[in-house]
């Protein structure tokens, strides 16, 4: 296929473009109930045809960020702008913003119809084009076939596309949407989502989601705030709020990690092999003396003994001292690192007396000498029977098995260490799996694969 | 079996302290009037068998009915009545509403203790409450001294002995029947409507008269109706608080059967009345099984 068929696609990054405008800006708002501080000094930009997540614990004051959006609040201090013009006066009914509340607030004596149409007939526009919409709105969300019915008469999922139609109905710059899905069961709330997404799209609205879910925070969102006491703790694309936290808050918060707390210390630099900056404490199996049988492989008693060397020795000659081993069974996980040299630079984290340091080379080298805590996701640790050669395995004992269908996530506690968590995707049939409970394994992951972040 | 006994009860209430009574005073109706006691004919006598019965049934007529229609008095008295009821109803909804509205608005904690103060009237009896109106509203009365002292007016106002004496006690008395219909309604109701109706554009005012007062439509109704029909035979407060020009048909009943001592042509008002009553009646339980279906 010749090149020019893929099309470059542009991505979506409008806080990164410094020429772009952005829709919302909130400028040191604060808002306080009595002494309670529901939001503390927050500066922050939205941009058009963004899809922004509020994500965090109740009381962070993202719904209170929402309600400063609708007017329903106004904030104590500081100001909010819509496309440049100050909201601080202006009624809820006078913004060209829209709401989906959480509890959808259909009002119960009107039809599906006269519910979405009921924000366009305070327009005063005229019959035939609030039809016209309507019948749009409801296409949009196929409601088509409920329009007369009542929303007590609809189920939940049904109900939850009304209030989104209503709300879009008004065409508004800024639509808002309290836990939408949080009164969904877990199967339709993820087929909501990619509508959700898809309606986003269709109608190039700007949706500010609120939500304590952050996997559906990860699913629809451009872009996710963290939040957390009234302050946005992080802000940015769901895979770098994934893959790069910026405090051990967020990588708490966001999906599950392992915590290595310990003290960072610069590591030589350029390329030190790896055999140096990793004594280990078990020789190389190649070129170094056989290692002495493990203590589980069978052994032969006295009585055997005396009849290999009486009776069988003119047969079948003198028994090897060390048995014929097979190779260890391969990783069910690749691991590109055994093949690449492991990369330079970075920190090395002593995080457990009598044990070698972790090598982490995306680590900051400033932080030499702090106390830092190293995040890692259990996807990205791998787990053995027998100690792989990567640049860090730390040994440990399976204390509990997850079983979740897709994936088993290992619960190993580290020797010497704490818990940690390794999650493996179950490619065996579980009759196959090699390791259970109360075995010694190693735990393993590449140079890169956590982040080091301070504290 | 069981399922029947528990229907059972209700229903053996129903028919000893209403269907009874009512085939009662039917049958008193359709009787004539007689220096006797009781004071009506003809009585039912069992004894006499099958031909006592046909006599019976023979000496029974309309002419109490007829006799209605003839006076002026009786369908004045039921127009009367009718218009005094209307008339309370819509001003116990003005002054109810607002009430209910703000105790339904009013902080979670105090609702119970709102809720209390409106009930705390029925503690004592409503006839004494009645009186204590006439000390109220007298010509030497707390109202009109207030009145005076305040250099408001120079003469006391007459006000007990009117209409307007009427129309205070029947507001005062059935304020909390339209009450606590309208505040359970309005209690029931989600704020986030009222921030969904400004959030699509409307008023604070327009949200009120477009989802605020449609919720709360089956308050208002059941309120209103609670009021209206006993209004209509209430004899109480005109006969204390009413003057001479007051004309309502629980008085004119009262005095056919105690002054008049005409039991059939008291038992034809009575029998009218209910008939009239029946409507209403009918609308308010068809009104509350709506209500019932929309929420169950």
């Amino acid at each position: 296929m010749p090149k020019d068929f893929t099309v470059a696609q542009t991505v979506f990054a409008p806080w990164d473009d410094p020429n772009e405008k952005p829709l919302i800006q909130f400028k040191n708002v604060t808002k306080r109930f009595g002494e309670f501080i529901a939001i503390d000094d927050l500066t922050q930009d939205i941009y058009s045809k963004e899809f922004f997540a509020l994500l965090g614990p109740s009381g962070c004051g993202k719904t209170t960020m929402m309600r400063i959006l609708a007017g329903f609040e106004t904030p104590t201090e500081g100001q909010i702008l819509i496309s440049g013009q100050d909201m601080s006066h202006v009624p809820p009914n006078k913004r060209a913003v829209n709401m989906m509340f959480q509890s959808y607030a259909l009002f119960p004596h009107l039809s599906v119809w006269d519910n979405i149409a009921f924000g366009l007939k305070r327009e005063g526009k005229d019959k035939d084009t609030i039809a016209a919409r309507v019948e749009e709105m409801l296409r949009l969300t196929r409601l088509d076939r409920f329009a007369k019915r009542k929303p007590h008469q609809i189920s939940g999922g049904q109900r939850q596309r009304v209030a989104l139609a209503r709300s879009l109905a008004k065409a508004p710059k800024l639509l808002l949407l309290d836990e939408p899905l949080g009164a969904l069961d877990k199967k339709l709330r993820q087929d909501t989502q990619f509508e959700l997404m898809d309606i986003q799209e269709k109608t190039g609205t700007t949706f500010v989601i609120v939500t304590h879910d952050q996997e559906e925070a990860m699913t629809v969102a451009s872009r996710v705030a963290v939040m957390d006491e009234g302050k946005i703790v992080q802000v940015a694309t769901p895979d770098e709020i994934y893959e790069a936290p910026n405090s051990i808050y967020v990588a708490d918060f966001i999906g599950d990690v392992n915590l290595i707390e310990g003290r960072a210390e610069a590591r030589m630099s350029p390329a030190t092999p790896r055999d140096q900056i990793e004594p280990t404490t078990t020789p190389d199996p190649e070129g170094a003396p056989p290692p002495p049988a493990k203590p589980d492989a069978p052994q032969p008693n006295a009585y055997g003994e005396w009849l290999q060397n009486t009776l069988l020795f003119p047969f079948l000659g003198k028994r090897a001292p060390n048995p014929k081993e097979l190779p260890a069974p391969s990783e069910t996980k690749p691991t590109p690192a055994l093949q690449s040299p492991v990369k330079t630079g970075g920190i090395a984290l002593h995080w457990a007396d009598g044990h070698p340091p972790i090598v982490v080379a995306n680590g900051d080298p400033q932080l030499a000498g702090a106390a830092v805590t190293l995040a890692l996701r259990p996807e990205k640790l791998n787990i053995a029977k027998n100690k792989p050669d990567t640049p860090n395995a730390l040994p440990g004992t399976v204390i509990d098995i997850g079983y979740l269908g897709n994936l088993s996530t290992y619960h190993v506690q580290l020797d010497n260490g704490p818990m940690v968590k390794v999650q493996v995707t179950n490619v065996r049939r579980i009759a196959r799996r090699d390791i259970t409970w109360e075995d010694a394994v190693w735990v393993s992951f590449s140079e890169t694969s956590g982040v080091v972040l301070k504290g | 079996m069981r399922r029947f006994l528990l229907i059972a009860v209700p229903y053996l209430w129903l028919v000893a302290l209403f269907l009874i009574p009512f085939v009662i005073v039917l049958k008193i109706s359709l009787s004539d009037i007689a220096l006797a006691r009781p004071p009506y004919m003809p009585q039912l006598d069992l004894s006499a068998g099958w031909e006592g019965l046909k006599s019976f049934f023979a000496a029974l007529d309309f002419e109490n009915f007829v006799f209605l229609t003839t006076d002026d008095l009786y369908w004045k008295a039921y127009l009367s009545s009718l218009r005094i009821a209307l008339f309370s109803t819509v001003i116990t909804l003005l002054v109810g509403y607002p009430i209910a509205y703000a105790m339904a608005r009013a902080a979670p904690e105090w609702r119970p203790t709102l809720l209390m103060l409106v009930i705390l009237p029925f503690w004592t009896s409503f006839l004494i409450r009645v009186y204590a109106w006439m000390g109220i509203l007298s010509n030497e009365g707390l109202l009109n001294q207030f009145l005076l002292w305040t250099g408001i007016i120079s003469s006391p106002l007459t006000i007990l002995n009117t209409n307007t004496a009427v129309y205070i006690g029947i507001v005062y008395t059935y304020l909390p029947f339209m009450i606590l219909p309208i505040y359970s309604a309005l209690e029931r109701m989600d704020d986030s409507l009222l921030e969904a109706a400004e959030d699509l554009g409307c008023s604070r005012l327009s949200a009120f008269w477009l989802v605020t007062v449609p919720l709360s439509k089956n308050g208002i109704i059941a309120g209103c109706f609670l009021v209206f029909i006993p209004v209509i035979g209430e004899f109480v407060i005109p006969s204390l608080l009413g003057g001479s020009g007051t004309l309502m048909i629980g008085k004119v009943l009262w005095e056919e059967f105690f002054s008049n001592r005409d039991w059939p042509v008291a038992s034809a008002v009575a029998v009218i009345l209910l008939l009239i009553l029946v409507i209403p009646i009918i609308l308010f339980q068809r009104n509350e099984q709506k209500q019932r279906e929309a929420n169950g």
